[in-house]
């Protein structure tokens, strides 16, 4: 007997990006995957986190400058590459994979999404993005890492120029060399290092993304966008870094997955390899199936971003209320299925499952996706 | 003899075959046989037999351009396993004699194939299949009962494996034939199921005589052989492009927006988590299509599979609670039997128990999760202690 598809396809053509990896895709993947196999192996980065410098330099300046990762996003004549989400999706996926402690998403994703959308053609705009996309300085977004949309960032206020007002949990802050900050009065760029402005490190969960409070008590800054403009900035930057996260969190399982096939294959116990055992096996084969889905869904949210279609903010909120319980669950499934050295601080498995459960409250949970999804698409609640 | 083809001379001749022979004044089934004897059945099959030897991915080119112009389909759901089972099988083992006799009335539509492979006893363990072939001069005769065949009430012909030699272990003693479901000895028997309705059959084989010259590929090789067959269901399966809300959350989404008064919040929360899901399984089955057509073949389609049987489950599962008392009714449980399986069609209660199927038919869920753990992840393989048996030694 045969099974069955669900209904045949319609004649009518279905408008739909480019699901596959191009060739210039898979050649930055090399290029980010080799260098993150000689910089950031797990050792060096449990090491890394647990020094005062979270953040190694060295790694940050051949992944944003010499590949020329970071300026991925900004267009060529303001200093970037001029490639697309896509491209950028790709070096997130293989950071996910190293869960490398660098500033990628929040600076080169996130802030540099924010100034894009400001659309200036000179000025500090302008100046700040290309040393962005030169990966000479980094720039943080002053808002929660969890929080969804623009309009929960609970703006800073701004009186005369001078900024007071306490942001919790922003991801990279302490890294950062300039805090983007919405306000009553608009965006506002801010360097860390000037007066009023302390930056708190925070012990998070995910190690290999330091968390701060921002503390701004009569700080100045540069009054990048007024009101009006910064709300929908802050609201693209936040979609785009939901978008991309998706792929990160496919970097993640797709290690997860892997490094587990790799040990149960080895490990023997009842006079067999662990990974013969069905019961293990369907766990694997599950993950697998998973993983080919968030990889579909990841690559549907960069394309339809590239393309600039109406339909993304539908695939972001598809792709984040699914790839984040698929990275959870692969970094849950990696954690036990290594048994009891998945537990130990020296296997980096706990690296992952950090990452992947804080990454699902980033930007939004899962839930708050689907929401989105249900307005989107008209299914209400009750 | 390397010949390109490109995209442009498949058009062309896929245009002649329009001139010679315009859709609206052409009989269906000669337009059909003239698709066919132009070489754009299937193109990648061989010239003379259907194809062009052309690359498979430029089929859509030939497709798209029979489509616009309203030509008629060869119908592949009703014929839907002889094109993807017995086909493939029959170009790859079959005489020149058994291709040019069978594919052409295969692909036209005007003979039905039918599967005799699994049994009573033989389902996920196809090898163990009990039915019998013995020689006997230029024939074999064969005796034994087949089990979830589809089509064998209106099918011409059968793709049938047998056991030739019970004193090899199970792998190594089963031949594969051909049989003709006319032939005296055959008898098919509506197998009623959990719907009510008869989709498959019983098959009871008594003394059938199957000439030698039907057999595919060598004797005792038959397990090989139908690996063909069983890999081609494989590909055959999740291939489809489908709008979004195209399959059965389409219409549990159009029940939830035009019922508010059915709307419970749990009920709404795990909507939405199949939505997006179904979401997900559409772009991954777009996202294989695109690799198809790219010459890239994955193994995402057991992905595709697995997913549907499950979301369909679950989908199913949801839409009967969500219509609370009418999901206590069913439209009907008088036998029939559908000449296609509709999905989406009749009413919850339905979809509910087919769908349960959906995870047992083409292979389990479970042997296919054990498929992308060996084949896929490269995982080691379940120890087995029937490998070096005889199948006669073998514990029933």
């Amino acid at each position: 007997m045969t099974a069955q598809t669900p209904q045949p396809a319609q004649d009518e053509p279905i408008p739909m990006p480019v699901l596959l990896y191009s060739e210039d895709e898979e050649d930055l993947r090399a290029a980010v995957r080799a260098l993150l196999a000689d910089r950031a192996d797990a050792p060096g980065v449990i090491a890394r986190v647990e020094s005062d410098t979270p953040y190694d330099p060295r790694l940050w300046k051949a992944l944003a400058a010499d590949i020329g990762a970071a300026g991925l996003l900004v267009p060529e004549k303001l200093g970037g590459q001029g490639a697309s989400y896509r491209e950028a999706a790709v070096v997130l996926e293989e950071l996910g994979r190293s869960v490398a402690p660098v500033p990628y998403l929040t600076s080169s994703v996130v802030a540099t999404e924010v100034l894009l959308a400001l659309a200036a053609q000179d000025g500090p705009v302008v100046e700040l993005l290309g040393e962005l996309a030169a990966g000479r300085r980094t720039a943080a977004l002053a808002v929660p890492f969890s929080a969804p949309a623009a309009d929960e960032a609970q703006p800073a206020s701004a009186v005369t120029g001078r900024l007071e007002g306490t942001v919790t949990g922003v991801a990279d802050a302490a890294t950062a060399d300039v805090l983007l900050v919405p306000t009553t009065d608009g965006l506002y760029a801010v360097e860390t290092s000037a007066d009023g402005v302390t930056v708190e490190p925070l012990v998070a969960l995910d190690l290999t993304r330091p968390l701060a409070t921002v503390v701004l008590d009569g700080a100045t800054g540069v009054r990048v966008a007024d009101a009006a403009s910064a709300v929908p900035a802050v609201g693209r930057g936040l979609l785009v870094g939901a978008g991309l996260l998706a792929s990160e969190q496919l970097g993640i399982a797709e290690w997860c997955l892997t490094e587990t096939v790799r040990y149960t294959r080895e490990r023997h116990q009842f006079n067999r390899p662990v990974g013969s055992f069905q019961s293990l096996k369907h766990r694997m084969a599950q993950l697998w199936l998973e993983i080919v889905s968030a990889r579909a869904a990841a690559r549907n949210a960069a394309g339809e971003l590239a393309t600039g279609s109406p339909d993304a903010p539908l695939a972001v909120a598809v792709a984040q209320a699914y790839c984040s319980g698929v990275a959870v669950h692969a970094a849950e499934e990696c954690v036990q299925l290594h048994g009891g050295i998945g537990m130990t601080w020296e296997h980096p498995a706990h690296l992952y499952l950090k990452r992947a459960k804080a990454d699902s409250i980033a930007y939004g949970t899962a839930g708050r996706h689907r929401e989105v999804i249900a307005e989107l698409v008209e299914l209400p609640a009750p | 003899m390397t010949v390109t083809f490109p995209a442009a001379e498949i058009r062309r001749r896929t245009r002649e075959l329009l001139a010679a022979h315009p859709p609206a004044t052409t009989d269906r089934t000669e337009f059909l046989k003239a698709r066919f004897d132009a070489g754009l059945a299937w193109i990648h099959y061989p010239v003379g037999l259907g194809g062009l030897d052309a690359p498979r991915f430029l089929q859509h080119v030939v497709d798209s351009e029979l489509a616009e112009a309203g030509a008629p389909d060869n119908d592949p759901r009703r014929i839907g396993i002889g094109l993807g089972m017995a086909a493939p099988t029959v170009l790859r083992y079959g005489t020149d004699e058994q291709k040019e006799r069978f594919l052409r009335p295969l692909w036209v539509g005007e003979e039905v194939w039918c599967q005799l492979f699994s049994e009573p006893g033989a389902g996920s363990d196809l090898a163990a299949l009990g039915t019998r072939a013995v020689r006997d001069g230029d024939s074999w005769v064969v005796d034994g009962q087949k089990v979830w065949t589809s089509s064998a009430h209106v099918a011409r012909w059968a793709i049938l494996i047998a056991r030739t030699d019970p004193d090899l272990p199970k792998h190594r003693g089963i031949s594969y034939f051909i049989c003709d479901m006319t032939d005296p000895g055959v008898e098919v028997r509506p197998l009623r199921q959990i719907t009510g309705e008869a989709e498959f059959n019983e098959v009871f084989l008594t003394g059938v005589r199957i000439p030698d010259s039907r057999r595919l590929g060598p004797v005792g090789d038959g397990w090989k052989v139908a690996q063909t067959t069983l890999m081609n269901e494989r590909v055959s399966i999740g291939g489809a492009r489908i709008p979004r809300e195209g399959g059965m959350i389409g219409t549990v989404a159009r029940t939830w927006r035009e019922r508010p008064e059915l709307r419970t919040h749990d009920l709404h929360q795990r909507l939405l988590t199949l939505w997006v899901e179904a979401e997900v399984a559409r772009l991954s089955g777009e996202r294989l299509r695109q690799q198809l057509m790219a010459g890239q073949p994955g193994p995402e389609g057991s992905a595709m599979k697995l997913a549907f049987a499950r979301l369909n489950q679950q989908i199913s599962g949801l839409e009967v609670e969500l219509l609370g008392e009418e999901g206590l009714l069913y439209s009907d449980w008088t036998m029939n039997r559908p000449e296609l399986v509709d999905f989406t069609g009749r009413d919850a209660g339905y979809r509910y128990l087919r769908s349960k199927g959906n995870s047992i038919e083409g292979g389990t869920s479970e042997v296919l999760l054990n498929i992308v753990a060996e084949r896929v992840l490269g995982l080691p393989p379940e120890p087995r202690n029937d490998k070096d048996v005889a199948w006669k030694d073998l514990s029933r």
